[in-house]
């Protein structure tokens, strides 16, 4: 639902690429301005932007502003905050809307720093109240929802988790249009040096192609247990995997990691053994046709997404599954 | 190496949170509280570098009296010495506050590098190590999961990021630097009986948080949230419970 059009200051939207192929997580924060309401601008930093911007010009937005400089051809905070700042500043809008991805992590809190404001991160909803928006944000690892009331003068700068709007409904069919915003970057006060990206060593197991899956987290408490959801794996013919402290303590190879750090899975069927459900973990296996969760905890977030529960202690459950399989 | 490592104490894992009268905080008066987990990877990659350059680790925590806890811990692995920023407000307050309370702690300090956690476990900000840098003025990089073991001895050290999806990059940077780190980055040591007797001896320095920016937002209300799905509980005794899924899983879910 829009909102009042007394709260509709206008809304910047910053765009994400890598190597001027547009980051699809931008339709969702395009979405989400489309909501708040109010005049819209879409920025778009880099270099070698022509194809990016023509395919984000279909949105139905007022403008898209493409700012073009060498030095930002690839990503660096440095570069980023000097260019973005300038386009702020300029630009005067009323909130600038990010996508939550791990680059905006990298310079959207530092560039806020720099125009005297401070970044409302990781927000999963918006809505209007008292003529003001207020901020939805997860805290306490999801087990609540904060409503937050920006403070002080614009521009509040603003990032929104990934899939918390929905990229499909970002509307279309407007031809906005496109105007070059120039910039003043000194490539030498760039003070990050960035190399190539890449993968570590091929993954051994591709759990992308699992049918079934059963995931253990924290709540197994010790790799000494690691056999009993094994032998569950085993029954149910599923790989295991795990949530990433599992990984972090060396207990399963990395490449049996599902989330955002990880690997990104649909199976037929995602067992979920003390896993709490934090949105990095989640958003590696909400796809999953039905998820099962077992966590002793009732208020754990992962029981938002699961479509069968046991509130439990997984050392009884786990063993009373098996031998419920093997009947 | 001068090194300092910002340590947020927040409540333990395992305590059941609830909402307090304020309908804007949680009930934490009887909590118990423990060092946010990617800060103990930082201070152990502190302690790693002080054992292969020389130098210092000092700790930097901004909060309550009761974050005196995770300050003794820290000495206890290891630490020289702490500066802790102490106000009442912290406990609750923004980014932009806790970065300034940390800025002020450790301005005057000149450290090579800056080491802070990359998020915390009860605010989840993701953001108090960008903002600090941006504060200090010192060049940064985020999510990292590896410092080379040689720079390229001109005041520049080499770290790998971590990007999405398992993908990393590594970025050179002149230090001094503050660096945000990811849980998993190294193993971590506990604190050893003589590493806690150490600990009393070593300086903490408490400094009082005399003039706190305005807050950026308040939190006008905490709520629990709105399930996206209706979960079907299977409840009773493990037995009758898994009995009752498989069954479900099989005829109902077809996921069997
Ligand atoms: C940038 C970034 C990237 C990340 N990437 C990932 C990622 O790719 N994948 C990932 O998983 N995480 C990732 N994380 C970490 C994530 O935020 C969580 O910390 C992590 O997912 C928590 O793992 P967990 O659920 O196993 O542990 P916890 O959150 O500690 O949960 C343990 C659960 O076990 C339950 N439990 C305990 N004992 C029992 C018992 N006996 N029986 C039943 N239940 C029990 C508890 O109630 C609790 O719900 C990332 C974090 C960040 C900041
Ligand atoms: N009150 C604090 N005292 C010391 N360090 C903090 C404090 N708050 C945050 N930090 C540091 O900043 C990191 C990110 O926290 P946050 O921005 O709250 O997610 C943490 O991992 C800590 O290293």
């Amino acid at each position: 639902m829009p909102m009042p059009s007394s709260a509709r200051p206008p809304v910047l939207v910053i765009a994400e690429q890598r190597a001027g192929s547009l980051n699809p997580v931008t339709w969702e924060t395009v979405a989400a301005a489309q909501v708040i309401g109010g005049p819209i601008s879409v920025a778009l930093a880099g270099a070698g932007l022509a194809g990016a911007a023509t395919e984000l010009a279909s949105a139905d937005v007022s403008e898209v502003l493409v700012v073009e400089d060498p030095a930002l051809e690839r990503y660096t905070p440095d570069g980023f905050i000097a260019a973005l700042a300038q386009v702020i500043e300029r630009e005067r809008p009323g909130l600038v809307l990010f996508p939550h991805t791990y680059q905006t992590r990298d310079y959207a809190p530092a560039l806020a720093s720099r125009l005297g404001r401070v970044l409302i991160p990781d927000c999963v909803g918006a809505t209007a109240r008292d003529g003001g928006l207020v901020l939805l944000r997860p805290m306490f690892q999801g087990k609540f929802v904060a409503e937050v009331a920006p403070a002080g003068d614009g521009p509040h700068c603003v990032s929104f988790q990934i899939g918390a709007w929905r990229a499909d409904a970002a509307a279309r069919g407007g031809a906005a249009a496109t105007r070059a915003v120039p910039v003043t970057i000194d490539a030498a006060a760039i003070r990050q040096r960035p190399e190539e990206p890449f993968q570590e060593a091929k993954q051994a197991v591709d759990l992308t192609q699992a049918e079934r899956i059963v995931a253990v987290g924290r709540g197994i408490k010790g790799q000494e247990h690691l056999p009993l959801a094994q032998e569950l794996a085993r029954s149910l013919g599923a790989e295991l995997a795990a949530s990433r402290p599992i990984c972090d303590s060396g207990w399963l190879p990395m490449d049996r990691q599902i989330g955002s750090s990880g690997q990104t899975v649909s199976p037929k069927l995602y067992v979920a053994l003390g896993i709490s459900g934090a949105i990095q973990h989640l958003v590696g296996m909400k796809g999953a046709r039905t998820i099962v969760a077992v966590n002793k905890d009732a208020d754990a977030p992962i029981f938002e997404v699961a479509d069968y529960g046991i509130v439990g202690d997984l050392f009884e459950v786990v063993p009373a599954l098996v031998a419920a399989l093997g009947e | 190496m001068k090194i300092a490592v910002c340590i947020k104490q927040v409540v333990t894992r395992d305590w059941p949170v609830r909402i307090d009268e304020s309908a804007a905080w949680v009930r934490d008066g009887d909590a118990s509280f423990e060092m946010n987990e990617p800060d103990a990877y930082a201070l152990e990659e502190g302690l790693r570098l002080k054992e292969r350059h020389g130098g210092e680790v000092v700790v930097c925590s901004a909060g309550p009296a009761r974050v005196a806890q995770v300050i003794r811990e820290a000495l206890a692995r290891g630490a020289d010495r702490a500066i802790h920023v102490e106000s009442e407000d912290l406990a609750t307050a923004d980014a932009g506050v806790v970065a300034e309370a940390l800025a002020s702690a450790v301005r005057e300090e000149s450290f090579d590098l800056v080491l802070t956690g990359l998020q915390s476990d009860d605010q989840g900000f993701g953001e108090t190590g960008v903002i600090l840098a941006e504060r200090l003025g010192l060049p940064h990089a985020t999510i990292i999961m590896e410092i080379a073991a040689d720079g390229d001895g001109a005041g520049r050290i080499r770290v790998k990021r971590e990007l999405e999806g398992g993908w990393f990059q590594w970025i050179t940077l002149p230090t001094p630097a503050l660096l945000t780190i990811q849980s998993g980055i190294n193993q971590l040591r506990y604190a050893t009986l003589r590493g806690i007797m150490a600990a009393k001896r070593k300086d903490v320095r408490t400094v009082p948080f005399a003039s706190p920016p305005p807050s950026a937002w308040n939190i006008v209300a905490l709520r629990v949230p709105v399930k996206d799905k209706q979960t079907r509980f299977v409840d009773g005794p493990p037995e009758a419970a898994a009995a009752e899924l498989v069954r479900l899983l099989r005829d109902e879910a077809r996921a069997l």
